[in-house]
């Protein structure tokens, strides 16, 4: 049994990013999803995709402020899960009865539909750094995800000073804007 | 191009102004151009957006990156693994037996109280304390009548579930083999109840009698009682064999909305060599039991009867020759049976799968088989 203390900890190390709480949270769940996956007509890699998605679900909502979790991780990631999988059968014209009376579950449909929207958000940028082309995606992800200083980024992209490079980062920078803006607003 | 240059400096003060790198007269001075040029305002907007979507996005990468680091180390260390015993059973069946432990306890620790209680009052009491003693059996009964009631939720549980009076036992599918309405199915779909109803993909309930079983060839006739009479039904019933490798579909009920799914005649026989049956290449569910099989002209050339326990997605089929049998042996057993398999050419040849479907789907029913309470 793990205490309500330890739990908090996992998730507090969850939300900053803490391999060894991510790690503990994921091998003390993961069997029991690869079980129900197996025995609900999944595979072994079904059982992974919907765990780590179930966990970045967990992980991006552990990170909002208005996060409460009112039940245990346990029973929260196999809530997620179940209705993950559960989604996916019915899309693929499957249907396990065994499904129902299962262990114990929270009502997730809020947060999945959060997470899917954010599964769209994340596609959208995804595509949209890819048709931005090199070195833009290199040189945005460099400067705003890795942070690396325009001094670096210039000697690494072999532009001859910083200004230079900073002024190429701008231009990418509009390209993205567009791109981006032109799907988020379909998607809308 | 001097445009460009102008938006770049403009950007660069958005950026330095969202960075909280500017001196806080430049801010002054910032804030007042957002107040009064929209177009400026807006950019802001947007610049902290795109950079908050980015952040998201940069966030999920990484963590999906060291999810997957940690499955890999996992596996290494042997903590998560591929193999892994499946269950036998289902988890009503575990529930069951945590709850049958639980209530034995109970037994037990009411037994030994009611025990230790009327040991101390023969003991202590005097004879005439009957009221007391009495009392006490209605303790032990009340846990035994808990103890029952709690074996009765668990019947309840396993017993698929209770509809007003009548506990349906069991159910699959059934398809139409003459528009008068009679329908076929398998006979373990009736699991040896005596009544059935059946439900439309309209989710329109009839009554329906039961009119034969031959639970040797697994097959059971039923009759849809006020059944609007078709003209004829779109599909023919097959008495040829089929050939290796056909295309197949079926179409059935393992939940409650009819449902499609799709393979391929995999042997000409079925578990084990039968010959009555066929083997197909597709995932079948619980409840697919009973259900029609086509193949890609919409003939129906068995029903969907029984899985591989083993093997993923082996599913066998009745051989749809076995109901010209099944029903010829029953007109000559019963004179007042007039069932007309439908044998009339297909009308789904050459019609791609949505439109046979949307022909084919109003003569397949949920089939539900019940006890009478």
């Amino acid at each position: 049994m793990k205490s309500e203390y330890t739990e908090q900890l996992l998730l507090k190390g969850l939300a900053n990013n803490d391999s060894k709480a991510i790690e503990t949270i994921y091998k003390d769940n993961f069997k029991m999803i690869q079980n129900f996956i197996i025995n609900n007509n999944g595979s072994y890699d079904d059982a992974r995709d919907v765990f780590q998605e179930a966990m970045i679900a967990l992980y991006e909502k552990v990170q909002s402020e208005s996060f409460v979790l009112t039940c245990k991780i346990n029973t929260y990631v196999y809530s997620v899960c179940r209705r993950l999988w559960l989604k996916r059968l019915q899309n693929q014209g499957k249907f396990s009865n065994q499904m129902d009376i299962v262990e114990e579950t929270v009502p997730v449909e809020d947060d999945i539909e959060v997470h899917e929207k954010r599964n769209a958000e994340f596609a959208i940028m995804e595509r949209a750094l890819s048709s931005l082309g090199e070195p833009c995606k290199s040189l945005i992800e460099g400067y705003y995800l890795k942070k690396m200083d325009m001094q670096a980024i210039a000697v690494e992209f072999g532009y001859t000073n910083a200004d230079n490079a900073k002024n190429q980062k701008y231009k990418c920078f509009m390209r993205l804007k567009k791109l981006f803006f032109s799907q988020y607003n379909i998607g809308e | 191009m001097s445009n460009q240059r102008e938006d770049i400096g403009m950007i660069q003060n958005v950026e330095r102004y969202l960075e909280g790198k500017m001196l806080p007269n430049e801010i002054a001075y910032f804030e007042q151009l957002r107040k009064n040029i929209p177009e400026i305002d807006e950019m802001v907007v947007e610049h902290n957006m795109l950079m908050h979507q980015l952040n998201n996005y940069g966030n999920r990468v990484d963590f999906k990156n060291s999810l997957n680091d940690i499955h890999e180390k996992l596996s290494e260390q042997g903590n998560i693994s591929e193999g892994l015993e499946v269950t036998p059973k289902g988890r009503i069946i575990q529930l069951y037996h945590k709850y049958k432990r639980v209530t034995a306890i109970a037994a037990s620790v009411g037994g030994i109280i009611a025990l230790v209680i009327s040991a101390l009052v023969s003991s202590i009491g005097p004879a005439n304390n009957n009221d007391k003693i009495e009392q006490l059996g209605r303790v032990v009964a009340q846990i035994q009548q808990k103890q029952q009631n709690q074996g009765n939720t668990i019947n309840e549980v396993t017993k698929h579930f209770t509809e007003n009076e009548i506990i349906v036992t069991s159910g699959g599918t059934g398809f139409l083999i003459d528009a008068d309405g009679y329908l076929v199915t398998n006979a373990h779909v009736l699991h040896g109840s005596s009544n059935a109803y059946v439900m439309s993909n309209t989710h329109e309930n009839y009554d329906a009698t039961i009119v034969f079983r031959d639970e040797v060839r697994d097959i059971a006739i039923l009759k849809i009682e006020d059944f609007p009479q078709l003209k004829k039904l779109p599909y023919s019933i097959k008495k040829s064999e089929v050939d290796l490798g056909e295309e197949l579909f079926t179409l059935g009920y393992p939940r409650n909305d009819i449902t499609y799914n799709k393979g391929d005649l995999s042997a000409l026989t079925g578990y084990n060599g039968d010959t009555l049956s066929c083997q197909i290449q597709m995932s079948a569910n619980p409840g697919n039991s009973g259900g029609p099989v086509f193949n890609k002209n919409g003939d129906v050339i068995g029903i969907l009867s029984t899985r591989e326990k083993q093997s993923q997605g082996v599913s066998f089929a009745i051989k749809s020759k076995n109901i010209y049998r099944l029903v010829d042996d029953l007109k000559n057993a019963d004179n007042s049976i007039d069932i007309k398999l439908s044998t009339a050419s297909s009308s789904l040849k050459n019609k791609d799968r949505v439109s046979q479907i949307k022909q084919i789907e109003s003569c397949v029913f949920l089939v539900k088989a019940f006890n009478k309470k």
